[in-house]
């Protein structure tokens, strides 16, 4: 029998970074929030304990972080032509499961998109002509500017303490930070960590050939450091072992080291693990919604009625969410029409591997977001004119804990096992770097999710269905960055190189990245996206959609620093707007 | 276990003064109530009560988790058993809504329940004697004013005779003298330390009998498996190198430069010391600080070379990340080991107990975030802990006798599996 239970002002699907950011904001506000996680409490004394936390085989083999495939799934093609078919094993991109969600297991890596990111449409018309943008490409501008974002983008810097160098304060551009980045009000809240010998051999060669590296801004503590809210995070150890893992040293910000010690303290925040969404329910004129039902820890169905409902889980989820309770109208790849699912976007990831004959790098030291960077060639940092595409991505030696089972990076021609491979190991493993690029993917008519017709998860409801491919656009881009990159390792001095470039169609089962964006997308137009720049939902003003679903497209920088920061807004406008004006839409249809 | 020797058992009893709360696992859910915030418009009579019950930390012992405030119920191992505070709340047949004003002045200040039963003294009546008539009726005026819920402590768990309270008598006798003349001097430091505060509870060295050793007072003590440091003057084990303002900031956001507050103290942070006033705090530094150790000195000898440098290489590898090389840690977030009293206790029985279950700094308004180190009971062994516990309490100028893996193994034995251990892989 389901059970009713009484309303709550507001209520919180999905309780990782975003999940915390906005429970935190209302609850601080006086509001009473009630957060529902599918998934179990996890906390970092208990759950990522330093005496275990670096177990390679639990967390990067087995997965012991990430969602869990034989509960929820997800069927993918590369075009409609194809039969999608469900994913059994993760790859080319890993969600987290369980309170604080994937930024438990992510990088630090904290970005500011250029100010061009946000006007990608109009901005790359204006420049380049609208011959020079294919007519698939449906790219937006996001109907938010830089300048509106900046404090939001510095709040959540503050929260995690990043770590790094400005490079520009106020329209000033500072020696040793990334010159192109927009203009900061402020210095980063710690300095950058300190660099390892072969990010600093980067350097030197970059900008022998003119470029502009600065250290990566990082949410891995420099120094012991205590945020804005009075949080106290534990300064880095250099352990390498951020990214698919939890951290112990409380280094690495995630809810759990900047935001639950105060929002779980709080009288009018509830937190119900084990609970999971089925559907958002609508009111009876479809104009609003009046709340949730869920499936609680005895596999009972509860009705949650609440006021507001904040959408803040996995970009693939929301998406899948509002699908599955018909909110907004799910996008038509044949007629261009509908918002729901429309412009999935993702990333385009190449590396190049640089293999030293005589310098010891020590790559077994690392942090998530240790490296030397540059965004020469990043969004409209550079010239497009006669290179066939639009975007660009960053340029980077990162040094993130060359993790045994997975670091194995053999020279050109090397056998794929056998005694000459494991030679080839013995002989570089010490002495090898990798610089990586990381793309951009613009959106185009065909990539899009939507439900599968024939797969279901263990609840009964249709799998996320999705279709997405690289359009030559991504292609060009990516080898554009490769070759620069190569230059640069090349001018490094290396015994030799092994360029790894993106071919192909994509590929879902080798990892890439977790950067999955869009399908939920945010504008100033509901004709052609599902929430308005507020990420309030068009078709019913008391839900809001907050995440990586809200990018119309991909940037070439890693995402969590905007999802913060639109994150951040969003609160802001629901406590100084929507709550005080009737609780309208925040922008006008 | 420990049994006692058989003569002492009859007239032993239960009788471990003040014992503390066991620590429970933080995951314990749901979590003690409180503190409880002063009452919203009470008179002079009932603040003053509540800023008392803070002094005391009543809470401390009579807030379980999951229960209602003040309703008791709350296990406090003794060395001879487990005895079950009591439901303090107004309830007329649970707790205590059928006592007058007398009943709870006999109680505070003779160790005397309602119904003439003498009470245990894991209530701490030896310290609460020392406070005015004034304040048993301010903290019984306070005490009115909780709900009152119906709910009867679980049976104490004491073997035949300790379960006989009129051998409480053969106690008093030996451990217990009513104040007489109770005031709030000479001094509100003193004051507290010695009355409401009941800090001899944990830090006084305890007899066989689990009496106070009165010539030792504050020297530190060894209870429910742990050893609370000594709060004296003594630079090396006690408060000597404290500030004032050092031993005001611990017990109010529980941590400072020296020290972080875990264990059985994060429980007496979270419902007392944080609570109090910063005058109770500073009173309670000033008093402190110049407090007197009538300790012996003990022969700290240098430890065997061989087992130092076991140390050494265990300490870099599995401390020394949060506690740096050099011991010297991160301040208010990981606790220095140079200079650390709790490091260089002639007793190392809470050195050992860290080592083996972890612990976790306790949580404050001021510091919420609960900082914690993980156990590593269940990946080094006896001996290794010993050698690195002899490591740090003789390295960077420290000096304490040498720890022996049968010291651990006898800990472990008593505290069984650490609470802390990684689960099962998928």
């Amino acid at each position: 029998m389901t059970q009713t239970l009484p309303s709550v002002e507001v209520l919180v699907i999905g309780f990782g970074w975003t999940g915390a950011i906005i429970a935190q904001e209302l609850a601080e506000a006086g509001l009473e929030v009630l957060a529902l996680e599918r998934g179990q409490w996890r906390d970092t004394p208990t759950d990522f304990a330093t005496t275990f936390a670096q177990d390679e085989l639990r967390y990067y083999w087995r997965h012991d972080l990430f969602e869990r495939l034989n509960h929820d799934s997800l069927t993918f093609r590369n075009n409609a032509s194809q039969t999608a078919l469900p994913m059994r094993r993760l790859g080319s991109f890993l969600p987290g499961s369980s309170v604080g969600g994937g930024g438990v297991h992510w990088n630090g890596q904290v970005w500011r998109f250029l100010p061009s990111d946000f006007v990608a449409r109009s901005h790359n018309l204006a420049r380049y002509g609208k011959a020079y943008v294919p007519d698939d490409m449906t790219i937006q501008d996001w109907g938010v500017i830089y300048d509106e974002l900046e404090p939001h983008y510095d709040k959540f810097e503050y929260l995690c303490g990043v770590s790094g160098k400005a490079g520009n304060l106020k329209g000033v551009i500072q020696p040793g930070g990334d010159p192109f980045e927009g203009p900061r009000a402020r210095e980063y809240p710690n300095p950058p960590l300190d660099m390892p010998y072969a990010p600093t051999l980067f350097a030197k060669a970059a900008a022998g050939l003119g470029r502009h590296p600065f250290p990566h801004p990082a949410a891995n503590a420099s120094r012991a450091y205590t945020n804005p809210l009075g949080v106290q995070l534990g300064q880095c150890t250099y352990c390498g072992f951020c990214e698919k893992f939890g951290c112990g040293n409380y280094s690495k910000a995630s809810a759990q080291t900047t935001i639950l010690p105060v929002l779980m303290r709080k009288k009018n925040f509830t937190l119900r693990t084990e609970s999971e969404v089925l559907r958002i329910e609508k009111a009876a004129d479809g104009r609003s919604v009046t709340g949730v039902t869920y499936v609680d820890a005895q596999g009972q169905e509860v009705v949650q009625p609440a006021e507001l409902v904040i959408l803040t889980a996995f970009p693939l989820q929301n998406v899948r969410l509002m699908l599955v309770s018909g909110i907004g109208a799910p996008y038509d790849p044949a007629t261009g029409k509908g918002v729901v699912g429309k412009n999935y976007t993702y990333q385009m990831m190449s590396s190049v591997n640089v293999f030293f004959e005589d310098k010891l790098l020590n790559p077994f030291m690392g942090a998530g977001a240790l490296g030397m960077m540059l965004n020469d060639f990043n969004g409209d940092n550079f010239d497009h004119s006669g290179l066939g595409f639009i975007g660009g991505g960053y340029v980077g030696l990162m040094q993130t804990g060359a993790r045994p089972i997975e670091t194995h990076p053999t020279p050109e021609g090397t056998p794929a096992w056998g005694s000459e491979w494991k030679k080839a190991i013995a002989r570089d493993y010490l002495k090898t770097a990798t610089i990586s690029t990381h793309g951009a993917v613009m959106a185009r008519r065909g990539s899009y999710l939507d439900l599968d017709p024939t797969y279901k998860d263990v609840l009964g409801r249709p799998l996320l269905r999705m279709t997405f491919d690289f359009s030559d656009n991504e292609h060009r881009m990516s080898d554009y960055l490769t070759d620069r990159a190569a230059e640069i390792a090349r001018a490094m001095g290396p015994r030799e190189i092994k360029l790894n470039r993106r071919k192909g169609p994509y590929d879902i089962t080798p990892y890439q990245t977790t950067h999955n964006t869009g399908g939920a997308i945010m504008g100033t137009d509901p004709a052609s996206s599902a929430v308005n720049t507020y990420l309030q939902s068009w078709d019913a003003p008391n839900l809001f959609v907050i995440g990586g679903s809200a990018f119309p497209q991909n940037p070439g920088y890693n995402p969590m620093g905007t999802v913060g920061a639109l994150a951040y807004r969003t609160a802001e406008a629901i406590k100084t707007r929507y709550l005080k004006a009737t609780r309208q839409p925040l922008a006008p249809a | 276990m420990r049994r006692l020797p058989a003569l002492a058992a009859p007239v032993a009893a239960a009788f471990a003064l003040a014992a503390a709360p066991a620590v429970l696992d933080a995951q314990q859910m749901p979590p003690a109530p409180g503190p409880s915030p002063p009452p919203a418009r009470a008179d002079a009579q009932v603040l003053l009560g509540h800023h008392l019950a803070v002094l005391g930390d009543c809470e401390g012992c009579h807030n379980r988790h999951g229960g209602q405030p003040m309703a008791g119920g709350v296990p406090l191992p003794t060395p001879f058993g487990t005895i079950y505070s009591a439901n303090i709340t107004p309830d007329r047949t649970t707790g205590i809504g059928a006592w007058t004003q007398d009943d709870f002045w006999n109680a505070m200040h003779r160790g005397v329940r309602a119904d003439g039963a003498k009470l245990y003294p894991a209530f701490p009546y030896p310290y609460f004697t020392h406070i005015t008539r004034a304040e048993s009726d301010a903290l019984y005026a306070y005490l009115k004013t909780f709900p009152a819920v119906s709910y009867r402590p679980p049976p104490n768990k004491l073997p035949f005779p300790l379960n006989i309270r009129a051998l409480v008598a053969f106690w008093n006798l030996l451990y217990f003298k009513p104040d007489k003349a109770p005031t709030t001097g000479p001094t509100a430091g003193e004051h507290i330390v010695r009355g409401l505060g009941h800090c001899g509870g944990c830090h006084t060295p305890k007899t066989f009998l689990g009496g106070d050793k009165t010539d030792h007072e504050l020297e530190g003590g060894k209870i429910d498996n742990w050893f609370a440091p000594a709060l004296t003057a003594d630079a090396r084990t006690g408060l000597g190198a404290w500030s004032t303002a050092e031993v005001a900031e611990f017990l109010k956001t529980g941590r400072n430069a020296k020290a972080n507050g875990s264990a059985s103290m994060a429980e007496v942070i979270r419902f007392s010391t944080s609570q109090m006033t910063d005058d109770d705090r500073a009173a309670i530094g000033d008093y402190l600080r110049a407090h007197p150790s009538h300790a012996a000195p003990v022969a700290t000898p240098k430890p065997d070379p061989r087992t130092m440098a076991a140390g050494e290489a265990i300490y870099v590898d599995q401390c020394a990340a949060c506690h740096a090389v050099d011991g010297k840690a991160a301040p208010t977030y990981f606790p220095p080991l140079p200079g650390a009293a709790v490091t260089q206790s002639i007793d190392p029985t809470t050195v050992i107990r860290f080592i083996l279950s972890g612990t976790q700094t306790v949580a404050t308004d001021a510091r919420p975030t609960p900082l914690s180190m993980p156990s590593f009971g269940w990946k080094l062994s006896d001996d290794q802990v010993a050698a690195v516990a002899t490591y740090v309490r003789n390295s960077w100028g420290n000096a304490a006798p040498a720890v022996t893996a049968s010291q651990v193994r006898s800990l472990r034995r008593k505290i069984g599996k650490p609470v802390q251990k990684p689960s099962a892989s998928i």
